[in-house]
């Protein structure tokens, strides 16, 4: 089968899966770097979808906005990495369950 | 150039007052020379000045408008507008006189009362300075609201020199009964100013004076506007029920009591009827009202004085029972007779107030009639002076009260409704009057009673109570010429005040006096309350006079009997009392009255409104609204567990709802 042939729906089941994969591990996991792994997936599941977009679309401006997004990505990653050692400086861990600091 | 000079005269004592007043805040006092240059000269100045403006003026003041200054515009919403302006004109110029000539001689004779408060000598002077700015607001301004500022002006100066030893518990509380029995006449004075304005659309007395005589309004409702605004005089001149402030007065200094509490605020609420002619004297009803209260306070209040021991109480009731000889003339419509009592009595009492003070001070501030006695001897000029102000109050003929009661009880009597009550109710007093004022003499300067052995006894006595500093006192207090000279002055006044109104049976014209406030006035009283009177012929009136004089001989002959023949002193034990005597003594017991039937009642619901509706009602509401919220809060804190994931759940499952609910529908 080459890629061409690939039907919509693979690539939206495909996507749905990455995505629910994405969501699952930042709602479970405990270590905040596998978290913003998660999140990363969540992003790239996105961006399939749009280049399968494109593609069923043929136009271009699907990719465009993938481009976007790892560029956002890339920026978001270095913020986050930041903020998770400025966290790990001050609490001493990176397990979100024991920084609970807005418990009421 | 005039309008300037009237403007300055006005703002000069102002001006004394921001000196004293500013330099009184200094620890250490300033010297009492550059407090007197500026508190006396200023209202000094201002006599002057209009005394230069009454004469070079003469021909403008006495016009129906007077001479009118625009000093800055004060008030201008919709159609209500008030500036500050000044009128000048016959009725003001008369008050005018009267409030800065007097208040200047009692200017002077405070730098010698006042001589020993070396702390407080500048505030003393920075208060009476404003209250004659206050005052010549009252009686100068050419618009009610102007006169309801200088009216509630006064009464500030009042209360802050009622308090003036505020440090003494009982002269901080009566200055506050003072301010607040006022401000009950106050409300009653804003609503007949509101009811004024609603009706005429105006509050300025020229175009009011013009409103009314173009048009008339109806009879029940000037009825209504009178009486509101006799409620406010009734509160400032001290008129029943609302006398009970001004005895309690006495508590400020004696120059304070002469000034404010007898010769100028207490008539404001005369002026203001002589003021609104046009009102009152289209509101029969209501000045048969006022003649009334009138007559029944200067009777209560003269019953009253006939046994009180303290110098100046005696004078104080005096005060009470004179103004409401006034109010009794501006009732029956004889407002000349009334605004020449208002003179004379401002003479006469201001002399009594000055002279009792002239005691005080040479006693060493004792007040008490029954530690004094024999001190003709010791002060003459001052017993003397003292004389002539009792023969010219107690209507002894010859001397300036004498003519104005002679007045006010002659239109008493001839007053068709109730004229005879009213009358007799003068008669009373008259008698009354002449007692107390010569029992008042004779147990100060007369009896064998010796003021000057009683103070030396006293010494050893109260020796803790005189917290003055003078020491040991062997002697009188020397009185000079600060405290003698205006004595002198008003004692002149005192006998020849009265020849400006000449009773019609002697001249056969109507009394001068009459014939100018008939001209000044906005409208003629006399022409205007013609029928409210009867004729009364040359021989009645004659009769009337006679009598008036026989009963001022008989309360003269009546305290002489008893208190130099039969030497009576009053007995401090009031064991000793007869029912009567107590009853008097006691002031009738109308602060009792108040006390059981207004204040215990008002202190109640207000304990009510503390305990029950303010704890129990008001504040359990907010505290239920407070707990309740914060029980709702702990239901939902607990939504906030800190743990990262649980919001990163809710975030997610919200999106999917918002999804399913916007996107769900759509097939």
């Amino acid at each position: 089968m080459i890629i061409s042939e690939i039907p919509m729906s693979y690539v939206l089941i495909l996507t749905l899966l990455i995505f629910s994969i994405g969501i699952v591990g930042v709602l479970t996991r405990k270590n905040i770097i596998v978290i913003f792994m998660s999140v990363e997936l969540m992003l790239n599941s996105v961006n399939l979808l749009f280049v399968g977009y494109a593609r069923m679309w043929k136009n271009l401006e699907g990719e465009m906005a993938v481009f976007f997004v790892m560029a956002v990505a890339a920026a978001e990653a270095a913020v986050g990495l930041a903020l998770v050692i400025s966290i790990f400086r001050t609490f001493h861990t990176v397990d979100i369950t024991k920084i609970r600091e807005m418990k009421g | 150039m005039s309008e300037a000079l009237l403007i300055t005269a006005i703002w000069l004592p102002f001006i004394g007052f921001l000196f004293n007043g500013l330099f009184s805040l200094k620890k250490e006092p300033i010297s009492q020379k550059a407090v007197i240059l500026f508190g006396v000269g200023s209202v000094l100045l201002s006599f002057i000045i209009f005394v230069i403006l009454t004469i070079s003026e003469n021909a403008i003041i006495m016009s129906k408008t007077g001479l009118g200054a625009h000093f800055f515009t004060w008030i201008d919403v919709g159609h209500l507008k008030s500036d500050f302006a000044y009128k000048l004109d016959g009725l003001s110029v008369f008050m005018a006189w009267i409030v800065t000539g007097i208040g200047m001689l009692i200017h002077i004779y405070s730098t010698g009362y006042m001589e020993e408060e070396k702390p407080h000598f500048a505030r003393f002077f920075a208060y009476l300075n404003l209250f004659i700015f206050a005052m010549l607001h009252l009686v100068l301004g050419d618009s009610l609201p102007l006169l309801f500022l200088g009216w509630e002006g006064v009464g500030l100066c009042s209360y802050l020199l009622i308090g003036f030893d505020y440090d003494k518990d009982f002269a901080a509380e009566a200055g506050k009964k003072a301010f607040i029995t006022n401000r009950i006449g106050d409300a009653g004075f804003l609503i007949g100013m509101f009811l004024l304005f609603q009706h005429t659309g105006t509050l300025n007395y020229d175009i009011m004076n013009k409103f009314f005589s173009e048009n008339s309004l109806d009879t029940s409702l000037l009825n209504l506007i009178a009486i509101c605004l006799f409620i406010g005089a009734m509160g400032k001149s001290a008129q029943f029920p609302l006398y009970v402030w001004l005895p309690d007065a006495m508590a400020g200094p004696t120059p304070v009591s002469a000034l404010i509490h007898a010769a100028t605020m207490v008539t404001a609420g005369v002026f203001m009827i002589a003021r609104l002619a046009p009102v009152f004297l289209g509101a029969p009803e209501a000045s048969t009202f006022i003649a009334f209260v009138g007559g029944f306070t200067a009777l209560l209040s003269a019953l009253i004085a006939l046994t009180q021991t303290d110098i100046k109480k005696v004078l104080a009731y005096s005060t009470v029972s004179q103004l409401g000889y006034m109010f009794m003339a501006m009732g029956v419509g004889a407002y000349g007779a009334g605004l020449f009592h208002l003179m004379t009595h401002a003479f006469f009492k201001a002399l009594l107030f000055l002279g009792s003070g002239a005691v005080i001070i040479a006693l060493h501030h004792e007040q008490d009639m029954r530690r004094m006695g024999g001190l003709y001897k010791h002060i003459k000029l001052v017993a003397i002076l003292f004389w002539i102000a009792a023969i010219a109050i107690s209507g002894i003929p010859g001397l300036s009260g004498f003519f104005s009661k002679d007045m006010i009880l002659e239109m008493a009597f001839t007053y068709k409704y109730g004229g005879s009550i009213l009358f007799l109710m003068g008669f009373l007093t008259a008698i009354l009057t002449s007692f107390y004022i010569f029992r008042l003499i004779f147990l100060t300067f007369h009896t064998s009673g010796d003021a000057v052995k009683k103070m030396k006894e006293a010494i050893h006595h109260h020796h803790d109570e005189h917290g003055h500093g003078h020491g040991h006192h062997e002697t009188l207090h020397p009185l000079r010429w600060n405290i003698l000279g205006p004595l002198v002055i008003l004692g002149v006044l005192s006998v020849f005040g009265g020849y400006v109104g000449l009773p019609h049976v002697i001249t056969h014209q109507t009394p001068g006096i009459v014939q100018y406030f008939d001209k000044v006035l906005a409208v003629p009283p006399t022409e205007l309350s013609k029928s409210w009177h009867n004729h009364i012929d040359g021989g009645l009136a004659y009769s009337l006079m006679f009598g008036s004089i026989l009963v001022a001989f008989i309360g003269l002959l009546f305290a002489w009997f008893r208190y130099e023949k039969q030497n009576n002193i009053p007995s401090e034990d009031s064991k000793k009392r007869s029912f009567f005597v107590n009853l008097s003594f006691n002031k009738f017991f109308v602060d009792e009255i108040y006390e059981i039937f207004l204040l215990k009642p008002i202190k109640k619901l207000a304990v009510f409104s503390y305990k029950v509706i303010d704890d129990k009602i008001i504040d359990a509401f907010v505290d239920a609204l407070g707990k309740n919220t914060l029980k709702i809060g702990s239901v939902f804190r607990k939504m906030q567990t800190g743990i990262t994931a649980h919001y990163a759940f809710y975030i997610a499952a919200g999106t999917l709802l918002l999804t399913v609910i916007i996107y769900g529908g759509i097939k």
